[in-house]
């Protein structure tokens, strides 16, 4: 497999207090995964899980403590020009209503992108590359001229930021929460453009979610995150038949669209930081199946035929 | 029938003044539903439908410019009595507030002053109702907080050390103190990851389970509604197009918008192809003639686009406002 993107053992240490009080809080730890060209690869999991850390280390807004990006094989730390790098790597955000300055107008972003990266010499070019961009998110430049954040609605913003992430041609799209403020009823328009853009372009794409169901929908793999491991990654499969004790409580939490299917089993929230403390499996206080050992020591990787990876003593 | 809120052509919205005029937003047009004792209702609808509003609207007390009430009767029944909520003096209005109907509004994890303990706030808010002795209104606030299945040691804690999904759980807490008829919860699940969310679902159930009261649940996600709701109302620009059992609904969806909102709800295990609804939803300020939906609806007729449709009865049970179902 060729490889687009490779991330090994990336770790991120977060010190918080003095330096006389202090605590340490591991986001990331010893993440490593790869990702294809033209993959749609997820991140799911819950608040906290070092998803987000991640995702802003490969976008080079965050320098990892240990472990390296490589990006065609070439480590990103000692990438010369990080301007080349922007360029191949585009971000699109949680909240559209707040990518945008409201006193802005949506337009200008564009034309701030086309004229950064040198992408047109002249207005009139550079207006056809941004029409051409917002054609391949179903929008039309006329629809965004002139116009402030707020006189749009939130699926035409998010669909206008994905637009003008797409303007320097990445290979790769890095969307942190792209759905989770949009409309339900918008919600999969949007999930299906991404999956679009894929197959016309493509461009491969980071999926950043708590939301299993959509994760399941588009994606080629998907990883389970829980407070800096990755506990399961393989093919979305993984939620069909999970292994890992953390998927499956992920996935029973996920409200079924079926009223008759009305389940009561009780769910366990375990404050933040005791996890991050831990020493063995950061999940032994709320799994239902942990050992004697799961407390102690951290659980190694075991990895599947069909490639799936799980991170669990029961299975090691 | 056991009626605990009845809204009779609520019409509510928001007036906006600038140098060039005043302007209406009619964020609610003529509301009329009847929310039952022991039931979970649950309304539906995309953000800008209105559903916000409509609860402010019902909760009166949080009617505050710009928002205004343009017309409609909101009925109460507290004690066996019927009372016109909007006809009575605003003392008689905060009694019934927070004792007869409570409100959880949007983003009512960030309700807790972040410099006072949980606990200071469970006491101002029984103090403002409840005459007592502070020691025990606490130990009230423990008792009522040990029922939910929070630990008590929790009202010691400063809000940013707790989590999301924590105080929001506090927050229905405090809602829910008086232990009031109907519950009014706008998003209580949004904002909050998975688990947190499962969470609050099951502590809005339990609550409705031990006190055998009412809750009206806002939120956009047809998943939370499924799992949740017994009674459910579909809202599209301001106004009404579907109500029925929750069951039924997801069944046999009768409006094309509610069809829509089902349909494009993903499962885990089935890759098919589901679309989102077409188009965008429309501003209150332009709003398309006819039925509002029409633009986006692609079984539009051309009465569609000249006549609002009125809600009407389908069977015994369920209502839709479309043409489509009712004619002519």
């Amino acid at each position: 497999m060729q490889k687009l993107l490779e991330v090994r053992n990336l770790t991120k240490i977060f010190t918080l207090g003095s330096f006389v009080a202090r605590a340490k809080i591991v986001a990331v730890e010893k993440v490593s995964f790869s990702i294809a060209p033209g993959e749609i690869f997820t991140i799911a999991g819950e608040s906290g899980c070092g998803k987000t850390t991640t995702a802003r280390i490969i976008l080079g807004f965050e320098y990892p403590t240990w472990g390296e990006v490589l990006y065609r094989g070439q480590n990103l730390q000692y990438l010369g020009n990080r301007r080349t790098w922007f360029k191949e790597v585009q971000a699109v955000f949680q909240n559209p209503f707040e990518t945008f300055n409201p006193l802005k107008k949506v337009e200008n972003y564009f034309f701030a992108t086309v004229y950064n990266y040198g992408l047109a010499k002249t207005r009139a070019q550079a207006q056809e590359l941004i029409e051409d961009k917002l054609k391949a998110v179903g929008l039309a430049f006329a629809e965004i001229e002139g116009k402030y954040p707020g006189e749009l609605s939130g699926g035409q913003l998010q669909r206008a930021s994905i637009a003008r992430s797409l303007l320097t041609n990445p290979s790769l799209l890095v969307a942190d929460e792209p759905v989770s403020m949009v409309d339900a009823s918008l919600r999969m328009s949007i999930v299906n453009l991404f999956r679009k853009l894929r197959d016309a372009l493509g461009v491969s794409i980071i999926y950043i979610t708590h939301d299993l169901a959509t994760a399941y929908y588009i994606s080629d793999r998907i990883a389970i995150m829980l407070r800096g491991n990755i506990v399961e990654m393989g093919t979305p499969e993984i939620l069909v038949q999970p292994r890992h004790p953390y998927t499956r409580i992920l996935l029973h939490s996920v409200p079924k669209p079926d009223p008759e299917a009305k389940d009561d089993a009780p769910v366990q929230i375990l404050e933040e930081q005791e996890e991050y403390l831990l020493e063995g499996c950061k999940f032994a206080g709320r799994c239902p199946e942990a050992l004697a050992i799961c407390k102690h020591r951290p659980p190694q990787e075991k990895v599947y035929s069909d490639g799936t990876m799980v991170r669990c003593h029961r299975y090691s | 029938m056991n009626l605990l809120l009845r809204l009779e052509n609520l019409k509510a919205g928001y007036l906006l003044r600038s140098p060039n005029g005043c302007k209406i937003v009619p964020a609610v047009d003529g509301v009329s539903l009847d929310v039952l004792n022991n039931e979970i209702y649950g309304i539906a609808g995309e953000s800008g439908s209105g559903k916000s509003t409509l609860l402010k609207a019902v909760f009166v007390t949080a009617v505050e410019p710009p928002l205004r009430i343009f017309g409609g009767k909101v009925y109460y029944y507290p004690w066996g009595r019927e009372v016109n909520i909007f006809a009575l003096p605003e003392s008689e209005k905060k009694r019934l507030a927070w004792q007869y109907i409570s409100y959880i509004p949007q983003g009512s994890m960030s309700i807790f002053n972040p410099i006072r303990r949980i606990k200071a706030t469970f006491l101002d808010f029984f103090r403002s109702h409840v005459e007592g002795r502070e020691d025990e209104l606490l130990k009230m606030t423990r008792e009522h907080i040990r029922t939910l299945g929070l630990g008590p040691e929790v009202l010691d804690a400063y809000p940013h050390q707790l989590s999301g999904g924590m105080r929001q759980r506090l927050a229905i807490a405090l809602a829910t103190l008086l232990k009031p008829k109907v519950i009014l919860a706008d998003e209580p699940t949004t904002a909050l990851d998975v688990v947190a969310q499962k969470a609050v679902i099951q502590l809005l159930k339990e609550i409705q389970k031990e006190s055998h009261n009412t809750v009206v649940l806002v939120t956009h996600d047809m998943g939370v509604h499924a799992n949740i709701t017994t009674r459910m109302a579909i809202m599209y620009a301001g106004r009404i197009v579907e109500e029925g059992p929750t069951q039924d609904i997801f069944k046999e969806p009768l409006h094309p918008y509610t069809k829509y909102l089902i349909d494009s709800l993903p499962r885990i295990g089935d890759k098919q192809v589901r679309e989102g609804v077409p188009g965008n939803p429309p501003s209150f300020l332009n709003l398309p003639a006819g039925c509002a939906f029409h633009p986006r609806c692609p079984y539009a007729l051309e009465l569609c686009k000249k006549e609002t449709p009125s809600l009407v009865s389908v069977g015994a049970e369920r209502k839709v406002a479309c043409w489509l179902r009712s004619g002519r």
